[in-house]
């Protein structure tokens, strides 16, 4: 237990600023991730979430402040660095005219991944994301989930220490998301630190530490389930045949904190929710919106984001 | 795809700034993949060369043959019927119209029917029988100076045969001295191009401009292809380094560029016929030479500007002009005025050019290209240390 109490934090961001021209992207931010840790970065589109990982992968060079992974200072040994990382950018990053067997091949090397080893691990990651059938076909003609799957297929070709991934679930369907996740679980097991940004809710709740990002800065960092107890107030979730009527019947009442449509039904955030039901019962009844039932529920991550954030800042 | 013959496993924890050739071999294997299905990449690494050969190697001549000539035919003697056809026989003129008067003989240039008009005077015969003389007017239209003043000199030849057979003829009627032409017994030899064949002398030139061409299109699409197609940002997060992404991205293009050169010199050699004279290991030294340099260059394009689109323009640019205008393939370097000569020692290709023309016509070994070749060496050094710094494993 000491030894890993005094192991160096797999991932450690100090103060790390980044501006371009009058924008800055990434202010002040600072977080540690432990070893083993699947860290999520949410944020809304423009928070700073690509720029932090462009500068922990060592791809872009933070303005001030210092990174290091594995104890290792990026600045100072950018390159050292690189040999137990990897990172897969937003944008798919491999190469479309070569086969899906030719990328891992190109990747293993790179990594100077042994013939025998890189053939084991090709096998066993091509499977599990379930692409073996497709070993000759072009990165180009896969799909969307597949391609993404094939690029974290060559991320793990090297048996990294940390795994940074930016946004690797958009536009991936479900199935293909399952299978990703599976693999982000093995991972964990084995050790390796992942560090993920995601627009996704429900991802985020699956990570075991979160930080909200806004305008470049850290707006709250702790796991899921903290986060959502320290949202303040409680919520009600409304339901409707209307649920556009009933925000808007709702907007500025008494005790209410905020209102997020969630498709078919309204969260609403409120001081006291025992309290403050009848008199909101009343409301809508006088509005001729009667047949709306309400429920108190627990929070999800994007309540948590609106509440701290406000309604502009959904992710 | 063999994919594990050649690439030798390494412990990872090796080659932190080391030169890894296994990843090297990936880089340059990864290109030649690429290359082999770009068609556009492909088009010009097999195409280009053999395109341009064709259209340089037809279309730039300065030779002029069959410059179509009229005759005004004043006399129409024997004498002056042998005189007009001595021009055609020489293979220079085409003669085109037989004329009757100054008037025809301009129209007929009007039409541009000719380009010259040989005018014999009506007293031809009976000048050159009385004083051994006679004068002989050739009319040329001068609005392509250059054509002109080659075809200028074709007939200056032509006469100076005919004033011989003449003269030789007319001391041989009045008893004279023998023959004053077999005294003055002036006989120009033209060294290495006996032929005076402008092609022996343009071909090789045409193949260093081709290679100059060819080889910077080719590297100028290499990392501009990363950064477009955005490879480039998973590429950098991976620890290769500058110098492998340069050497492994250099490597096959060199390998196409050899291939290229190998073709067009044969085309040079036997298609086109031109005489080698020279040895082999001096041609293969100072083409990989010459393709270092062009490869170099169009990889520095390639690292500045980001779109292939761009880099390929800025490429082509950058050599075209120079290369047509300054290397002295088609204009002679030593006729430009002194500001120019400075100038084109700038233009890399100028050596290469000088280079291929000796190797090819006179035989020279390395000893004598001394010159050229350490231009080209110069260049090469300059050109690969900026290429080696051009290139960060940044996205800014």
């Amino acid at each position: 237990m000491t030894a890993a109490a005094m192991a160096p934090a797999a991932v450690m961001v100090d103060r790390v600023s980044r501006r371009f021209g009058a924008v800055e992207a990434v202010r002040e931010v600072s977080f540690t991730v432990a070893p083993g840790e699947i860290f999520g970065l949410v944020g809304p589109d423009g928070a700073g979430k690509t720029t932090l990982m462009r500068i922990l992968a060592g791809v872009l060079s933070p303005d001030a402040g210092a990174v290091a992974l594995d104890g290792i200072d990026v600045r100072a040994a950018p390159e050292q660095t690189k040999l137990h990382l990897s990172y897969m950018p937003q944008r798919f990053g491999l190469y479309e005219d070569m086969t899906v067997a030719e990328n891992i091949f190109f990747y293993a090397t790179l990594f100077a991944v042994r013939a025998r080893e890189r053939r084991a691990r090709s096998a066993q990651l091509l499977a599990a994301a379930g692409l073996e059938a497709f070993s000759n076909r072009l990165a180009g003609q896969l799909s969307g989930g597949m391609k993404q799957k094939l690029g974290l297929v060559c991320a793990l070709i090297h048996t990294p220490r940390v795994l940074l991934l930016d946004e690797p679930t958009t536009g991936v369907d479900p199935v293909s998301r399952r299978d990703f996740w599976a693999i982000l679980y093995g991972l964990r097991e084995s050790g390796v630190t992942i560090l993920l940004s995601t627009a996704y809710m429900d991802e985020a709740e699956r990570c075991s530490r979160l930080a909200l990002l806004h305008q470049g800065r850290i707006r709250a960092l702790d796991t899921p389930a903290r986060l959502k107890q320290a949202m303040p107030g409680a919520l009600l979730a409304l339901t409707g045949p209307d649920p556009r009527a009933l925000r808007d019947a709702l907007a500025g009442a008494p005790g209410v904190l905020g209102l997020l449509l969630m498709g078919d039904r309204v969260h609403v955030r409120v001081d006291e929710p025992e309290g403050r039901m009848p008199a909101l019962h009343a409301r809508l009844a006088a509005r001729g919106l009667a047949a709306a039932t309400m429920a108190r529920i627990d929070p999800g991550i994007e309540d948590v984001f609106v509440a701290l954030l406000g309604s502009g800042a959904a992710p | 795809m063999s994919s594990c013959i050649w690439l030798p496993a390494t412990r990872p924890r090796r080659g932190r700034d080391a030169v890894s050739p296994g990843r090297l071999l990936a880089i340059a294997f990864k290109e030649i993949l690429q290359v082999w299905r770009d068609p556009r990449s492909l088009a010009i690494a097999l195409l280009m060369p053999l395109m341009q050969m064709v259209m340089l190697g037809y279309g730039v001549s300065l030779d002029i043959r069959h410059v179509p000539l009229c005759v005004f035919d004043q006399e129409n003697s024997q004498t002056s019927r042998a005189v007009a056809q001595r021009f055609v026989a020489a293979g220079w003129f085409a003669a085109s119209a037989r004329l009757g008067s100054d008037q025809a003989v301009h129209e007929a240039m009007d039409r541009a029917a000719c380009i010259g008009a040989a005018v014999i005077p009506a007293d031809f015969s009976r000048r050159l029988d009385s004083t051994g003389g006679s004068p002989l007017q050739i009319v040329f239209d001068a609005t392509d100076a250059n054509t002109t003043n080659i075809a200028i000199g074709y007939a200056q030849g032509v006469v100076a045969l005919i004033s011989n057979q003449l003269e030789a003829r007319w001391a041989a009627a009045h008893g004279g001295p023998a023959t004053r032409a077999g005294m003055v017994d002036l006989e120009p030899r033209v060294w290495f191009n006996e032929g005076l064949e402008s092609r022996y002398f343009i071909i090789p030139g045409v193949v260093a401009v081709i290679l100059a061409l060819v080889g910077a299109q080719l590297t100028s699409l290499t990392v501009s292809r990363e950064w477009e197609r955005g490879t480039m940002e998973q590429l950098i997060s991976t620890p290769v380094t500058p110098f492998e992404v340069m050497a492994g991205k250099l490597l096959p293009y060199f390998l196409i560029g050899i291939f290229d050169a190998a073709f067009c010199l044969l085309a040079a050699r036997f298609w086109f016929a031109v005489p080698f004279r020279g040895d082999f290991a001096t041609l293969l030294i100072t083409t990989a030479l010459f393709l270092i340099v062009v490869l170099a260059i169009g990889y520095l394009i390639s690292v500045r500007v980001r779109s292939q689109l761009g880099a390929s323009q800025v490429a082509l640019l950058v050599t075209m002009l120079p290369t047509t205008l300054l290397s002295g393939y088609t204009f002679p370097i030593d006729q430009m005025p002194a500001p120019i000569r400075a100038l084109s020692l700038m233009v890399y290709p100028r050596y290469f050019v000088t280079i291929l023309r000796a190797v090819f016509l006179k035989g020279s070994g390395l000893a004598g290209l001394i010159g050229p070749v350490l231009g080209l060496v110069a260049y090469a050094v300059v050109v690969l240390w900026l290429a080696g710094r051009a290139f960060h494993k940044r996205l800014d």
